[in-house]
């Protein structure tokens, strides 16, 4: 059994709580909420934190998936499984539902949560790519308030976030446009691996032309949350077959990664592009009789 | 589904044979199982190991004074304090040595540098990180084809005189022979197949408790082993225990698949450790230092020759493998074989002439080697024959099953003697094949996969046909260590017809106390619901050498059927006493004695039993009590063999493939539960579709593991397999007292060759003619690109 280094543990019971105790201990504490990431790390003793602070009992207040007219607004406490299984979210957004069934496995999505998913910055993390083509907005608050920091900012590198020491992330906003849709594909070695690559796109469609189009992409490269060039290349275009391959090919320059044991550097630009390909191509076939 | 076809118990007819549920599932499904971590002593302190980061350092200084100084800390060793005692080098199951703890360098990352003891296994741990190692970094040897290069680094510097990382060279075979077939062979194909380095990775890691009682001078054992006996053994040999004062337990295992067959640094470390302390002290490695530092199966660096006339008639089969040992020989074979069974690399065909070399190297990676169902190699040995009995078949546009089946030993050449001295005991091929064939309707797979052609899918069909050697073995040729490769079992029955049978071999999830309940009670008529086996403790069971290479059921199996037909023998006098009828007139039936004749006058085993216990006078020169003992030594190996048939789907974009079917017709002689065979078939077949697509233990330049973890090494779940489809041949073993034959890693062997044929079957129109595993998406795609050099 693999064993932690002993630390000091504490429960929050609000927000205000959680960051109160975050400036008060300063850069040796961590928030935990699923763990799934945190605690192998701690396990593996990689990691020199001194002070726990659990927020699971903050589910209440930041568990929320907030449907409204033109936005969707995620609390950072909402579970894997709980994006998973919200019917209402599956209508909105398809792309976390995608996303979701193939993330890890029951066990991580019962426990794990879309904050700490994107907090933990991790460039194979499914969530970050998906959030990033949905032009999402992260909420976080600190001691002096709340600041919204978008998904193209926040990630300032791998395992490296926007979000300061004392602060923490407490929901995530997602516009959402008439004649959206979205879709999301990964190729994994096996079922509850990380990603060898993945790829989230959102389009709007109107008329028969995109109006917006986004794609994020995990795993192939430190930052690929969101494919600059992309979506003024496919703005005002008609979907077409020789679209989707011109968008394959920005998306396979725009990514940057490296020969591992998931599979060679080459390998995985070439699943950039043809993900992106399958999923503009089914975002797309998810728009019609939407607008 | 499989239906179970549950035996009530105490059904008026005896069971024997047939589908039953397993007598051992009541206890294990409900978790109370009883695991060597499951162990908690009085005073039971925890030790924790230190291990090497690198791969290969000159170890310049180690500073203690701080973990010794952790008040929780009761002892810190290493390798120095071991080598006064003369303990820091340990015999292998190969007669190499390994470092118990390093004492001069550190040859593997993940190697046992030093130990801690302490009150809790948390403090153990942070314990660890208060030593200070100093190191002086050394060049490594990670490719084991520069190991033998000339100014390569050497492994081995404590050997006397060695100045190469050479191990040993093999060679089997009539080469002269071999090289004239090829000589005038039409055809000739030759390819380079690497079987990677995998690891059996147990659900239960590798650990022990030791318990010495220095006032008796005892130790008591409780280990994760596969051998309980000839561990025993080793340690009175290397700590000069007296044998009669140490008995070693093997409680339940969680898994095994000959990872738990070495005696690992660990194992020595606790028992060290118990003796410095004189308390018990508990080891259990985590999940990383299992897969990090213990046995691993394969590494085998294969070049396959095949010779065969135009018309697809095999002539000869030639070899050369480079294998990695790792940084010490601890392969665990036959001491004669030191590449294992690798020589019955001719397969199930029957060929003029035949040829294998073996070199083996030492490099800076775990040591280990035979593990992880692969009956001594013969996991490598299939691999090879049917991979380049396929690649014959691509050249000469055949169909693979059609150029099987015309160069399959046929039934009335059996027993056969291969071109590699092998004698194979019996079989008949070609049903079994056809019966492969006719589950998987292959005439209409190759119909579907022409139309899917036509469209641009790649569907793959994969064939292998293979025959394993298991039940090592007879003690003329076959020991580990010196100790010969026979299995005791004794049988006792008590008054009321009751029986305990006491066996050698070690189950590790495989079923054997229903398994070895129903061959006695086949034999003897007494319900398997009746019949306890023990198994797993020295003190209470007979000396034999453990389970592993599927030799539980060839060995100890036919020890028990023989233990149990003394003991009928015995009773058969003793009913004739009862009867008042001549021996010779009695007649057996399940169960019972009865007069010839006169089925009236009989009596049950159970009547017997009691009688041999009860008052009375028994026949003349006849003992009271009714039970038996044997030590089997087997006259040869059995040879089961197979036919699988495996289909795939491949994504000709992501190169992802996926199993759609897996057709495996097992012949394994007779058959004791027809349930126990489907699982061990099924488990091993899950083992082949991982080997085959996921599976490796890979080293970085530095000779880093980069396998270290569930989430580096990826084992398969349910959703990488499809639904088994299994079928049955039964051609007994004529040797084998009830015709059995072992089965347990037929399906490790026999599948990985079956995937891999498939992929590369549905790569064809790439004209790619073989991919090395783990076919990974990546692999495949590089196949598809015409790279045969994967980065990983």
């Amino acid at each position: 059994m693999q064993v932690p280094a002993p630390f000091e543990y504490e429960r929050a019971t609000s927000v205000d709580h959680a960051i109160g105790l975050l400036g008060r201990l300063g850069g040796s504490a961590r928030l935990v909420a699923g763990g799934h990431s945190l605690l192998p790390m701690m396990k593996l003793r990689l990691t020199d934190l001194e002070y726990l602070i659990d927020i699971n009992d903050l589910h209440a207040d930041l568990g929320h998936v907030r449907v409204e007219r033109d936005e969707v607004r995620i609390g950072a406490m909402v579970r894997h499984r709980e994006l998973l299984e919200s019917a209402e979210l599956a209508r909105a957004l398809p792309v976390f539902a995608e996303a979701e069934r193939v993330i890890a496995d029951p066990v991580v999505r019962n426990r794990g949560t879309i904050g700490g998913s994107l907090c933990q910055a991790d460039p194979s993390e499914d969530l970050s790519a998906v959030c990033g083509a949905l032009d999402a907005v992260c909420v976080i608050r600190g001691a002096d308030g709340e600041r919204l920091v978008p998904m193209d900012g926040f990630h300032r590198g791998p395992y490296e976030t926007a979000v300061g020491p004392d602060e923490m992330l407490t929901e995530v906003r997602i516009p959402l446009h008439p004649g959206g849709s979205s879709a999301f594909e990964k190729v994994e070695r096996r079922a509850g691996d990380w990603a060898v690559a993945s790829v989230a796109a959102a389009v709007q469609v109107e008329d028969g032309l995109i109006t917006g189009a986004r794609v994020g992409m995990a795993a192939v490269g430190p930052d690929t949350v969101t494919v600059p060039g992309l979506s003024e290349a496919l703005r005002g275009q008609r979907p077409s077959e020789e679209l989707y391959t011109h968008a394959a090919e920005i998306a396979a320059r725009a990514c940057d990664p490296a020969t591992d044991t998931r599979g060679s550097a080459d390998y995985k630009r070439h699943l950039a592009g043809e993900l992106t390909r399958r999923t503009l191509r089914r975002a797309v076939a998810g728009t019609e009789g939407k607008a | 589904m499989t239906a179970v076809e549950e035996t009530p118990a105490g059904t008026a007819e005896p069971v024997g044979h047939g589908r039953m549920l397993r007598k051992e599932d009541p206890r294990l499904v409900r978790g109370r199982g009883r695991f060597v971590d499951d162990v908690q002593l009085q005073g039971m302190l925890h030790l924790a190991i230190l291990r090497a980061p690198m791969a290969h350092a000159r170890i310049v200084s180690i500073d203690t004074a701080a973990a010794e100084a952790h008040p929780k800390v009761k002892a810190v060793v290493t390798g120095e304090a071991l080598a006064e005692k003369g303990l820091a080098w340990m015999p292998t199951l190969s007669n190499d040595v390994q470092a118990v703890l390093a004492t001069d360098k550190v040859r593997f990352q993940g190697q046992e540098v030093a130990f801690v003891v302490a009150e809790d296994h948390y403090s153990a741990r942070d314990a660890l990180e208060l030593i200070d190692v100093e190191y002086d970094m050394l060049d490594p040897v990670v490719d084991a084809r520069r190991a033998l290069e000339p100014g390569s680094p050497v492994v081995r510097d404590d050997l006397d005189g060695k100045d190469d990382n050479h191990v040993f060279d093999w060679e089997t075979g009539d080469r002269a022979a071999t090289d004239a077939v090829f000589e005038r062979a039409d055809v000739v194909v030759s390819e380079d197949l690497v079987y990677p380095r995998v690891h059996p990775a147990p659900m239960e890691t590798c650990g022990a408790v030791a318990d010495f009682d220095s006032v008796e001078g005892r130790l008591t054992l409780w280990s994760t082993t596969q051998a309980p006996h000839a561990h025993r053994t080793l340690y009175a040999m290397v700590a000069g225990l007296p044998e009669h004062k140490i008995r070693v337990v093997a409680p339940d295992i969680g898994g095994g698949f000959g990872n738990k067959v070495p005696i690992y640094p660990g194992y020595v470390c606790a028992i060290v450790a118990s003796l410095v302390v004189g308390r018990p002290v508990k080891w259990m490695e985590d999940r990383s230092e299992n897969l990090v530092s213990t046995g691993f199966a394969r590494d085998y660096i294969m070049r396959g020759e095949i010779a065969a006339t135009r018309d697809g008639r095999i002539l000869g089969i030639r070899t050369n493998v480079l294998a990695d040992h790792g940084a010490f020989n601890a392969q665990a074979a036959p001491s004669k074989y030191p590449a294992g069974f690798f020589g019955v690399f001719t397969g199930s065909y029957d060929i003029e002439a035949a040829h294998a070399e073996v070199t083996a190297v030492y490099t800076n990676k775990a040591p280990g080697g035979v593990a992880y169902a692969c009956s001594f190699r013969i996991t490598e040995a299939v691999y090879l024959v049917e991979r380049i009995v396929d690649c014959l078949a691509h050249e000469l546009e055949m169909d693979p099953v059609a150029l099987r089946s015309k160069n399959l030993i046929r039934p009335e050449q059996f027993p056969y003697t291969t071109r590699t001295g092998w004698v194979y005991d019996s079989g008949d091929y070609e049903p079994t094949l056809r019966e492969a064939l006719r589950i998987s309707g292959y005439d209409e797979l190759r119909k579907e996969q022409e139309e899917r052609r036509a469209r641009g899918e790649l569907m793959g069909i994969g064939v292998s046909f293979f025959t394993e050697a298991v039940g090592a073995g007879p003690r003329k040729n076959m020991d580990i260590l010196g100790l010969g490769m026979a299995d005791g079992c004794e049988l006792r029955v008590h008054p009321t017809g009751k029986a305990v049978v006491r066996l050698s071999v070690q189950t590790q999830g495989q079923g054997h106390e229903t398994t070895f309940a129903q061959i006695v009670a086949e034999e003897i008529g007494i319900p398997p619901q009746d019949i306890d086996v023990l198994h797993g403790d020295t003190d209470n069971t007979p000396f034999g050498l453990g389970t592993y290479g599927s030799r539980s059921t060839p060995v100890s199996g036919a020890a028990a059927a023989l233990v149990a037909r003394k003991v009928r023998d015995k009773a058969r006098i003793i009913a004739s006493g009862m009867l008042e009828a001549n021996v010779t007139d009695l007649e057996w039936t399940k169960g019972a004695f009865a007069v010839k004749g006169d089925p009236d006058r009989s009596v049950t085993i159970q009547e017997i039993a009691l009688r041999a216990h009860g008052a009375g006078d028994l026949p003349d020169g006849i003992e009271g009590g009714l039970e038996a003992q044997v030590c089997y030594n087997p006259e040869n190996l059995t040879y089961p063999h197979g036919a699988y048939v495996c289909v795939v789907d491949v994504d000709p974009d992501t190169a992802q493939v996926s199993v759609r079917r897996f057709v495996a017709v097992d012949d394994c002689g007779t058959r004791i539960n027809p349930m126990i065979i489907e699982g061990q078939v099924h488990g091993g077949l899950a083992d082949g579709v991982g080997m085959a697509l996921m599976e490796m233990i890979p080293f970085d330049e530095e000779g880093n593991c980069l396998g270290g973890s569930f989430m580096d090494y990826l084992l398969p779940t349910a959703l990488e397999v499809p639904d088994w489809e299994t079928g049955h041949t039964v051609t007994p073993s004529p040797h084998h007292p009830i015709g059995a034959k072992g089965v347990g890693e037929s399906a490790t062997v026999g599948s990985p060759p079956a995937v891999v044929n498939a992929v590369v079957d549905a790569l064809k129109p790439f004209g790619v003619r073989h991919a090395d595993m783990p076919l990974t998406p990546s692999r495949v795609w590089d196949a598809m690109r015409g790279r045969a050099t994967p980065s990983f």
